[in-house]
């Protein structure tokens, strides 16, 4: 059968082969030594569309999906509620089978979107600047330090323990290439030296609960260190932005504004920082300019900065990254606006505090931090938690993060405004039973 | 229509969306330093969402709108299916840190898919972990830097590129804290073996080469650049981008390859989404295996689960690489088999000779040969009469098409890479070739035309420089709506 995605015919081929001059398709590939030639490749048979998705549904039926399962699970990948427009618009084809948009004339859709999206991150954190996105979370973070060392000619990176693990692993693997020293750094009462970089800190930290992230801000620049914030987004719905206690850098993970969570990618990584960092930063820039006929247009900006233009002395070595991702953001953040961000934020807030509140009155289970929280909290259970994970499990429930490695019999545990008061308390219910 | 922006269509008490009301008694609230005061945002109704996003939508050029040879990004149509398996809840919705045991499935795709790219490639260990290309140069480079170390052999502190290759290799090889050292090609668009030689010292940790390279040509001189690479104990590392002319005819582990990095994006048929996601897997040879980024996928009685290599360079990132990217080449590769992905090298590669042919009497062929999946073509004979590259591409974006990459590979004047991909029909290809022929007779004719295109487009030349030098990268809601 003739392939749908292949429109020549034999007839075109062979007239096209005559006018390149060759017998057959295999004399077009004669720079290929002989002897490395192959045509063993064991893969499955071809599928037709329909077997295909008969196929693939089989496959994806054998996971545990969240429209089946109530889920408290965070850790840096949120389920919130995805209204319909975001996918309708990151579904129309002139943007998603586009490219980084090189010829500004014939990508104005990207570019003014990115603009957009560039304009409502800034908005939203409190900083000055932001590029278009990195990967995720966790190596926007990464990209922030090395950005750091480079911007204070230091080469040490310091980390508060309370950040997300798995971006301190991150932030490890980006910095052994530059062989910089990464030190987790308690900062109760020891002063920062004066060698780091940067400071890299989360806010609610990775067990959901608030920091003084403000005299982290004084003790990093008293020794000239700037000072990095991992947020959530949806958390600057309802708190304060890191813009207003001193941030310098603001990165986080954008998947929760508008994404599903797919089993963690893609993501986004939103960067922003200050303007003084701008021409530092790693990643593609769009900017408002004007055409000859001076009617207002967007282009990618600031490109020596780039591998592309600069090469070894490029800022990143970053080309592809998350632009559809960053486009969901954009409708998400404009579809909600200003009410309705805060209120998923509060509905977040006041549910995890009734789930908490809930939890805690249960005979052998406590609240591990008594500071204030946003959407996440870490219980101390009665038994191990992966053995409530497994009773939730039973019941259809997707539990908490099993932290007992770090936290004695410690599960976090994640709500947000797609829970139910009814799913809280088969929560708390099935809780009580272990 | 007038161009405007969010805040432009923003009123107060306005929303694109209706959410529930709170069904949980209230919580007493933090202290008040930890609340935000107010919140800047625009309030906009669905409607005018839409509206507005669908009016961006229609200023863009995608695949779906015509022919997009930008070369060395294979611009491939994207099947349709591939939308609508990577939204079924069972992949979409599942969280990173299930349990392995309620997302069998997906690790079973990951475990098949990390199978099926070593074989294509000829490798042995494959991680998807990397989220794009230049992520898997990266992982690439970091196991070069981690092979050595672990041998205890600290002299080895250059990588060298081909003076052909993407930005992104001297970028990458640079953030592992290399040298980096350029190695000239040849006459014929090879690398130069004379050069290769004197530069291939003990002090090289690895070459990184593109094959076949960003000229468009297979260099034929692979075993010996192997065996001389090899010969004084370096790495050779390959940038996939290229892959499509190979798909099931050769593999990298045959040519003498440690590692490759692949574009799931370019060669197997995901979505480009205005600049991501991609996704960028590394295969490697068992030398490397263990260097691997974390995590990969195994598979034993009790089922698949996620394993950490023993010497493994670490996380990329703060899951297991853009899944949603896998789901949709996984399915490709499944729809095509191998012969069918030998019929897809075999259309990409007579696609570029074709327009090679067609048009080597209106533009400039600095390489004369066979080439691979694009064709590298020079503007140098433009050029003399006062018409640059640059002017070229924008006439092309009057006759409908997109135009082809410019001003790359650098070591070609005037580059023009056209990479036309299996997908597009002679038809498609004949009526471009008219329009660089058109375009060539206005060059002689009429080079004003060119020097204003494009002419037709939602908005013509824009001023680089001005927004270069005074950025204005957002609006501020509290300022004035913009002015327009």
């Amino acid at each position: 059968m003739p392939s749908p995605y292949l429109p020549n015919t034999n007839a075109d081929r062979a007239v096209m082969l005559q006018k390149i001059g060759a017998s057959s398709p295999e004399e077009l590939f004669q720079d290929i030594p002989v002897r490395f030639r192959q045509t063993n490749f064991r893969l499955p048979p071809p599928l037709s569309e329909l077997e295909l998705i008969k196929e693939l549904r089989q496959l994806s039926n054998l996971n545990a999906n969240l429209d089946d399962y109530v889920c408290f699970l965070g850790a840096g990948f949120y389920r919130h509620f995805i209204p319909s427009v975001v996918h309708h618009i990151t579904g129309r084809s002139e943007f998603y089978t586009a490219y980084t948009p090189y010829q500004a004339e014939i990508s104005q859709g990207t570019l003014q979107a990115m603009y957009e999206y560039q304009s409502l991150v800034c908005q939203l954190t409190g900083m000055e600047v932001s590029n278009t996105g990195m990967y995720d979370g966790s190596t926007a973070a990464a990209e922030a330090a090395l950005m750091a060392c480079r911007f204070t000619h230091k080469d040490k990176i310091a980390v508060v323990p309370t950040i997300n693990p798995r971006y301190h692993r991150v932030i490890e693997t980006y910095a052994s290439g530059h062989d910089l020293a990464l030190d987790k750094t308690e900062l109760d009462s020891a002063d920062l030296s004066p060698d780091y970089a940067c400071l890299v800190v989360q806010q609610p930290n990775f067990w959901g609960h608030f920091e003084d992230v403000r005299s982290y801000a004084q003790r990093a620049h008293e020794v000239g260190a700037l000072l990095l914030v991992i947020v959530d987004p949806i958390s600057l719905g309802m708190f304060r932005p890191p813009g207003e206690y001193g941030a310098d850098i603001v990165v986080s993970e954008g998947q929760a504004l508008g994404n599903p969570t797919s089993f963690g990618g893609p993501g986004l990584g939103i960067f922003t920082c200050r303007q003084e960092y701008l021409r530092q930063m790693p990643g593609r820039i769009v900017g408002k300019t004007v055409d000859v006929a001076g009617k207002p247009g967007y282009v990618l900006t600031l490109s020596t900065r780039e591998q592309h233009i600069r090469r070894e002395r490029a800022t990143s070595n970053i080309c592809t990254s998350e632009a559809l991702v960053a486009l969901a953001a954009t409708v998400y953040i404009a579809a909600l606006g200003k009410s309705g961000l805060r209120h998923i934020a509060e509905l977040c807030y006041h549910k995890a505090h009734y789930a908490a509140q809930a939890i805690s009155s249960l005979r052998g289970y406590s609240l591990v931090f008594p500071e204030p929280f946003f959407k996440e909290f870490v219980v101390r259970c009665p038994v191990p938690p992966h053995q409530i994970n497994e009773a939730l499990f039973q019941k259809r429930i997707i539990g908490g993060l099993d932290v007992s490695h770090l936290i004695d019999n410690g599960l976090l545990l994640c709500v947000t405004e797609v829970n139910t008061k009814q799913d809280i308390d088969r929560l708390v219910d099935v809780l009580r039973k272990v | 229509m007038e161009s405007y922006l969010l805040p432009d269509i923003s009123q107060p008490g306005k929303t694109g969306c209706t959410l529930p009301p709170l069904d949980v008694t209230p919580s007493e609230l933090p202290p008040r330093e930890l609340l935000r005061q107010d919140l800047e945002l625009p309030e906009v109704s669905e409607v005018d969402l839409v509206r507005y996003f669908t009016h961006l939508s229609r200023l863009n050029y995608g695949v779906d709108t015509g022919f997009y040879p930008l070369g060395s990004c294979t611009m491939k149509y994207n099947p349709k299916w591939q939308e609508d398996i990577a939204r079924l809840p069972g992949f979409a919705e599942i969280h990173p840190y299930q349990s392995a045991d309620s997302v069998q499935g997906a690790l079973k795709l990951m475990f098949e898919l990390q199978a099926y790219l070593a074989e294509i490639v000829g490798m042995n260990a494959t991680s998807l972990a990397p989220m794009a290309g230049a992520q898997g140069e990266l992982a690439g480079i970091l196991m070069v830097k981690d092979y050595y170390q672990a041998q205890g052999d600290k002299k080895r502190k250059k990588v060298l590129v081909p003076d052909s290759s993407h930005g992104t290799n001297p970028a990458t090889a640079a953030m592992c804290g290399f040298e980096i050292h350029s190695v000239p090609s040849d006459t014929k668009g090879n690398l130069d073996l004379k050069s290769l030689h004197s530069l291939m010292t003990d002090e090289v940790a690895a070459l990184t080469l593109t094959l076949p390279t960003t000229l468009g040509l297979f260099d034929p001189q692979i075993a010996e650049i192997s065996q001389l690479v090899h010969g004084r104990g370096g790495l050779l590392i390959g940038d996939g981008a290229n892959l499509n002319s190979l798909l099931g005819r050769v593999k990298f582990g045959d040519l003498g390859f440690d590692c490759v990095q692949l574009n799931l994006h370019k060669t197997f048929s995901t979505p480009h989404g205005g600049g991501g996601p991609g996704s960028g897997p590394v295969c490697v040879k068992p030398n490397l295996a263990a260097f691997l980024p974390s995590p990969i996928v195994t598979k034993d009685d009790n089922g698949y689960s996620f394993f950490s290599p023993l010497h493994s360079i670490g996380s990329l990132g703060a899951a297991y690489g853009n899944f949603g990217v896998m789901i949709k080449a996984y399915a490709y590769i499944r729809s095509l088999g191998a012969a069918g992905l030998a019929e897809v090298s075999r259309d990409a590669v007579i696609n570029a000779n074709y327009l090679k042919e067609e048009l080597r009497a209106d533009y400039h062929l600095p390489y004369d040969r066979t080439c691979m999946h694009e064709v590298v073509f020079s503007g140098k004979r433009q050029k003399a009469k006062g018409v640059r590259t640059f002017d070229i591409a924008k006439r092309l974006i009057d006759y409908g098409f997109h135009p082809p990459t410019i001003y790359f590979p650098l070591i070609v004047e005037e580059a023009l890479m056209i990479e036309p991909t299996e997908t597009e029909s002679k038809q498609t290809l004949d009526s471009f070739i008219a329009a660089m022929k058109a375009i060539a007779r206005e060059v002689e004719e009429n080079p004003e035309i060119l020097h204003a295109a494009p002419h037709n487009t939602p908005v013509r030349r824009l001023d680089e420089t001005t927004a270069a030098r005074q950025p204005d990268l957002r609006w501020r809601m509290s300022e004035e709506k913009s002015k327009l």
